[in-house]
């Protein structure tokens, strides 16, 4: 198959299943221009030796289907095209899929628990995973990466007409851990698709979610919580692809960055095409600066072709603690470091609420108070 | 029996010197207004009496019971039994006014209240300020009105009951009601007597309901006259004018013969 062109936005124009759609990245080109192509351990490029070493665990709600399955599996890919070379080289590299289907008119009882866990950073593994939510289908789906790992995958969200799909996909890598990876959502007719991201762990993660609509009534949730510490790189590429009228988008990622060289980027891409009347949009990223010598970008986008939206808004602003909060805390007796441990919980604390899992919500905390502690 | 001691404070904002020479001494038991226009430096005092990082002492010293305040952060200070109430609270987001006070309680007190005693006790404090139990579960200050900031703050010194408590325009932006809430909730706290009030005002009409023992009339950043609650009286009926232009006058003085 030949590559495809979206010739109406300018951003995001390509997509294709083949490699060699896709020039091996240099770093100057815009997608890639934030990313450290020498920490990828060769995703990107092709030299990166396929040896396996991620394992995948489902823990399955009752009423939910798993299989894994081989390339030719004919379900797989139909959601999602790759968009980028190192998402290409997963989708033409894995061996097996992981199918997680929702029966029709099913309410899931408990939420599916999906562990991809890493032996270790020293190879290369290449994942996929699809989750289909049939007509009027309810879930909460959990992706929980551990270990350590150099892994690339796509993950597509496939919610068909009336379903709500839930999903908390949790980063909590090793230190040394490489992953790139695209999460897509396909929302069909009053589809409602609700996305907390959590990223903690890694020497470098590249998350791209994104979301397509193929009817009107479609709700999107897009939540990400991100701690970079000294060193790493977290990346997390949002685009919202507005293509039908009368749908809704949110998105709010809020991160905190640091120590030397604790790297932050947020990219996010609102694309509300011609036919996309009465869309209402809004994207929102913030990052707190706790120390000298961390960086975060962040670069909202959003693209409007038509003039009849509901509403459409961004906004992005990174900075340090303020001065004033600390004071007000501290003249109350509050130590430094309790009044900076609460404002920061204060940043997070609305996000934190949204977790749908209470086990994923204390797990999540307690990770917030132990880089905090650090 | 506790006792503030402020010697020939000076401070200053950047290059700008904004108290010049203030001396004070307030003790348990005892309630001083300090009254005086704008830009006279009444909440420079109060702010870095507190230690707030924008203001830098020059000269002068502060002691609580002998204990140099100066030397410490302002956490000690709090600690210490210090309170500074604000005139525009800071919002915290994401932190409730619940967690807030409970952090804040254990922090002064040395241990955390039991759930229970702190519900029952947060509950009673704002029973006393009219304070509607859901504020509990918003977040700290984030959209309360004037009176709502500045009845949350008098629920944290009647909470915290510090030794020594630094009002700074409290009663400014408030309604009558609002007022006579807020002023009961100082009296509840000074009734013990075992509490000093430095009470910093614009305005005479809190010493309606919070009755003075000393009046401290300042301007160009030093106390300029000091007497009894008939002072308040006077300030009343002749306001700020006549010591503005005293203040202005041995300004131009100091400066020709610097």
């Amino acid at each position: 198959m030949g590559l495809e062109t979206k010739p109406l936005s300018t951003l995001h124009e390509k997509s294709s299943y083949d490699v060699a759609d896709f020039p091996v990245p240099t770093g100057r080109e815009e997608e890639w221009r934030f990313t450290p192509l020498s920490r990828l351990k060769g995703l990107h490029n092709g030299t990166a030796a396929v040896t396996g070493g991620v394992v995948v665990d489902v823990e399955a709600a009752p009423e939910v289907r798993v299989e894994t399955v081989g390339r030719d599996d004919a379900r797989l890919g139909k959601a999602y095209m790759p968009a980028d070379r190192v998402s290409a080289q997963a989708y033409s590299s894995f061996e097996k899929a992981t199918v997680v289907t929702v029966p029709r008119m099913t309410v899931a009882s408990t939420p599916t628990v999906i562990t991809l866990r890493g032996s270790g950073a020293g190879a290369a593994a290449y994942g996929h995973i699809l989750v289909s939510v049939e007509p009027m289908a309810e879930a909460v789906l959990v992706l929980d990466h551990r270990g350590s790992a150099v892994y690339a995958d796509n993950v597509e969200f496939d919610v068909a007409e009336g379903a709500t799909l839930k999903v908390v996909s949790l980063q909590d890598w090793d230190d040394d851990a490489v992953h790139v990876s695209h999460h897509h959502a396909r929302l069909g007719k009053d589809a409602t698709f609700r996305s907390f991201v959590v990223t903690l762990g890694g020497d470098l993660v590249r998350l791209s979610p994104s979301v397509s609509y193929t009817a009107p009534g479609g709700d999107a949730d897009l939540t990400g919580l991100y701690f970079v510490d000294a060193g790493q790189h977290l990346e997390h590429r949002l685009l919202v692809d507005h293509s039908v009228p009368n749908c809704r988008s949110n998105v709010t990622y809020k991160g905190a960055l640091q120590g030397e060289d604790a790297h932050a980027v947020w990219i996010g891409d609102v694309i509300i095409r011609a036919e996309a009347e009465g869309t209402d949009t809004y994207e929102l990223n913030r990052n707190l600066i706790l120390t000298d010598g961390a960086r975060a970008d962040s670069v909202p986008n959003l693209e409007i072709l038509t003039g009849e939206v509901a509403g459409a808004g961004h906004a992005s602003a990174s900075g340090r603690l303020d001065d004033e909060h600390i004071f007000y805390l501290q003249a109350r007796g509050l130590p430094f470091d309790e009044a900076r441990r609460l404002v920061i919980h204060g940043f997070f604390a609305q996000l934190l609420e949204k977790i749908e899992v209470p086990e994923i919500r204390e797990r999540v905390l307690s990770a917030v108070e132990a880089e905090l502690a650090r | 029996m506790s006792t503030l001691e402020i010697r020939d404070l000076h401070v200053a904002v950047g290059d700008k010197e904004i108290l010049r020479g203030v001396d004070l001494t307030v003790r348990s038991g005892e309630t001083h207004a300090i009254m005086g226009p704008n830009g006279s430096g009444k909440s420079t005092l109060a702010y870095a009496i507190a230690g707030h990082p924008k203001y830098t002492v020059t000269s002068g010293s502060v002691l609580l019971d002998g204990e140099d305040l100066l030397e410490m952060s302002v956490d000690e200070r709090s600690r210490a039994g210090l309170f500074l109430a604000m005139q525009y609270p800071v919002e915290v987001p994401g932190v409730s006014v619940s967690n807030f006070l409970r952090s804040a309680i254990t922090a002064v007190r040395g241990e955390a209240p039991k759930l229970r005693e702190f519900a029952k006790e947060l509950k009673a404090g704002m029973d006393a300020l009219s304070i509607d139990p859901a504020f509990a579960q918003r977040n700290t200050n984030e959209g309360f009105s004037g009176g709502e900031k500045k009845r949350h703050e008098i629920l944290q010194l009647e909470l915290l009951k510090p030794k020594i408590a630094v009002l700074d325009e409290t009663d400014s932006g408030l309604d009558v009601d609002a007022l006579r809430v807020v002023s009961e909730g100082i009296n509840r706290f000074r009734a013990s007597g075992d509490t000093g009030v430095l009470l910093i005002t614009h305005y005479t009409r809190i010493l309606r309901y919070v009755k003075p023992d000393f009046v401290h009339v300042f301007a160009g950043g030093r106390v300029v006259e000091e007497g009894g609650p008939e002072l308040a009286d006077k300030l009343e009926n002749e306001g700020y004018e006549a010591y503005v232009r005293d203040a202005r006058k041995a300004d131009t003085t100091s400066k020709a013969s610097a």
